[in-house]
């Protein structure tokens, strides 16, 4: 499923170069659940930006279903992301101007999906994350976990093979945390690829493989 | 503010342009009120070619005469002719006075002039020269110096002279200059004695059609030629040339007020470019979003770019509300005055208003599309 070998991620800071991810080799077969822990620094969220297609490796390779994505162009990488790679953030990132509908509706109307297929599409998906009742509302009108859940249903309308959680409990208590969690790990069940980044233990724990970086290097990678 | 700037820019089109059609129009109009398929006739020699009819009254070498209107009677192709002497004079009629513009002319004036009767009877026709002492005068004279009682076979004294008033003008507006409401017309050879002159003003020349107006223009001027010993000293003017040069410089004119308009759309365009850089820097975190669920720059672009349209659109809608509006108000408070925005202009301004919105929506929509996604989700550029 995904495949790093020998990936670099190299930042300049004015004459220093930071070496935000060090010769990286990371297999993760499909249907896996791996939390990536880690201090701050340490490069888990340049690794989850070179996951989504999001950031470049300055060298590697990076293999996502067999196909060799760093000589892929932006146009590439975009359809490649829209299709394959869902994404969650700590911040939910959902925009404001729209419903909860149209939030998770976005990836179908940027992928040209006809406005009959998306409707029940995103109806069901809603349902299954109990947020039915909130499809109206603005992400202000929200809690936080439905924020979230708002999030996560944008992230599998497309129905990816990836999801990439950035610190998804991050800004939630812990009730809400947990029905997020919930909600991700069930989607896991059914067979999607879950990748969470976090700094909380209690969260990395319920994953079935445990990443730790430090300084850009993976140091334990333990199931 | 942006939508503000768009409406003024378009709004200031639509005005202007109005007002210069408007007043091009009024002009034409007034033109059209002098009667069709007439000829003028101006002592003097313009050699400027100029049109206006204060510039060439100025000096004359030999005068125009009754003699020289009896010749032109006679060419082919002249219907009607009407000389003219204009003046001004005292008129009374027993206590009551005041000073009045006196046209002396013939009977032909009325057809040739489009003058219309409110009652009585225009002058009566027969020779030019015969000095017979009727006049023919406007609505407001007849109300000041006959009031409460009907004017029509009352005496009036003009100058030195007593005239019997034999028909009433009807009221029509101002016709260049003249307002046929005050004006006291009498036989040219009365007015030629009152002012003690021989000259004419004017020779007003109708031609049988339309397709007649050249050839009685060039017999005229060899007629009178003939007759001011070989000198052409007369300058022949005919409507259709008066006309098409006060179009030239109303179009002009509209062309002018409409480019000053254009650069306030354009101001309106770098107002749009501004609102959209912060509207993308503002919503970076969205763009890198927008980027993270697969969105391409192409769609971003678009996006963006569609925005900008949309709000010029707009604003070209709320201009355009404004600007009919100003004509509204200006034409109630100048109801003469017809005020109607060509179509050209209303087009153009809509399309300059859209235009603007793609021309400066695109580098915005481009610089966010090339938004790095990474740091764009961090909210950074």
């Amino acid at each position: 499923m995904i495949d790093l070998q020998n990936i670099c991620r190299h930042f300049q800071m004015g004459d220093q170069e930071v070496r935000a991810l060090d010769q990286i080799d990371v297999h993760i077969e499909s249907g896996e659940y791996v939390s990536i822990m880690g201090p701050s620094g340490s490069g888990k969220s340049t690794l989850l930006n070179v996951l989504g297609l999001l950031d470049r490796p300055t060298a590697g390779t990076y293999l996502l279903d067999g196909r060799e994505t760093t000589s892929l162009d932006d146009e590439e990488l975009a359809h490649t992301r829209a299709r394959k790679i869902g994404f969650i953030f700590q911040s939910f990132h959902l925009i404001p101007r729209l419903t909860a509908f149209e939030n998770v509706e976005l990836p179908l109307v940027l992928a040209g999906v006809a406005p009959e297929v998306r409707r029940p599409r995103v109806q069901e998906l809603l349902a299954s994350l109990s947020l039915e009742s909130r499809a109206k509302h603005r992400p202000n009108e929200l809690s936080g976990g439905q924020r979230q859940r708002v999030a996560i249903a944008r992230a599998m309308v497309m129905q990816p093979a990836v999801l990439l959680a950035d610190e998804p409990t991050g800004n939630l208590d812990h009730i809400s945390g947990a029905e997020v969690l919930a909600a991700i790990e069930g989607l896991n069940a059914r067979g999607i690829t879950l990748l969470v980044v976090t700094h909380d233990a209690e969260v990395a724990q319920r994953a079935r493989r445990h990443i730790r970086m430090r300084d850009g290097k993976v140091v334990e990678d333990a199931t | 503010m942006l939508l503000l700037a768009m409406s003024i820019g378009v709004a200031a089109v639509i005005a202007l342009t109005s007002l210069g059609e408007g007043a091009r129009r009024y002009v034409a109009d007034e033109f059209q009120a002098l009667g069709t398929r007439m000829i003028i006739v101006i002592p003097g020699r313009s050699e400027t070619g100029g049109v206006s009819p204060g510039m060439l009254s100025g000096e004359t070498p030999r005068d125009l005469t009754l003699s020289d209107a009896l010749a032109v009677q006679r060419l082919p192709g002249v219907a009607r002719v009407a000389p003219l002497v204009v003046g001004s004079a005292p008129a009374s009629v027993g206590a009551l006075e005041r000073e009045a513009p006196v046209m002396g002319s013939s009977s032909e004036l009325m057809p040739v002039h489009g003058f219309v009767l409110a009652r009585g009877d225009f002058l009566p026709p027969g020779d030019l020269s015969r000095d017979t002492a009727v006049a023919v005068i406007g609505n407001n004279i007849a109300r000041e110096l006959f009031p409460g009682r009907e004017a029509i076979g009352g005496n009036l004294r003009i100058g030195d002279r007593r005239f019997r008033v034999v028909g009433v003008l009807a009221d029509q507006g101002r016709m260049i200059g003249m307002d046929s409401q005050e004006l006291i017309i009498v036989p040219v050879s009365a007015a030629q004695a009152l002012f003690n002159t021989e000259s004419l003003f004017r020779l007003l020349i109708q031609a049988h059609t339309r397709d007649d107006m050249t050839r009685v223009r060039d017999a005229t001027i060899e007629a009178i030629k003939l007759r001011h010993q070989g000198e052409e000293d007369v300058t022949v003017i005919t409507q259709d040339a008066l006309l098409s040069t006060f179009d030239r410089i109303f179009t002009a004119l509209t062309l002018t007020l409409a480019g000053i308009a254009s650069i306030s759309l354009a101001v309106a365009g770098v107002l749009i470019m501004n609102v959209m850089l912060v509207s993308v820097s503002q919503r970076t975190s969205e763009v890198g979003l927008l980027k993270a669920i697969g969105a391409t720059r192409g769609q971003i672009t678009a996006l963006f770019l569609t925005e900008a349209i949309l709000l010029s659109v707009a604003g070209a809608i709320a201009g355009m509300a404004v600007g009919f509006g100003v004509d509204w108000v200006v034409g109630n408070i100048y109801p003469s005055l017809p005020l109607n925005p060509p179509v050209w202009a209303i087009v153009m301004a809509l399309v300059v208003a859209i235009l603007s919105g793609v021309v400066f929506g695109l580098m915005p929509a481009r610089r966010a599309s090339r938004l790095d996604p990474v740091a764009a989700l961090a909210g950074r550029r």
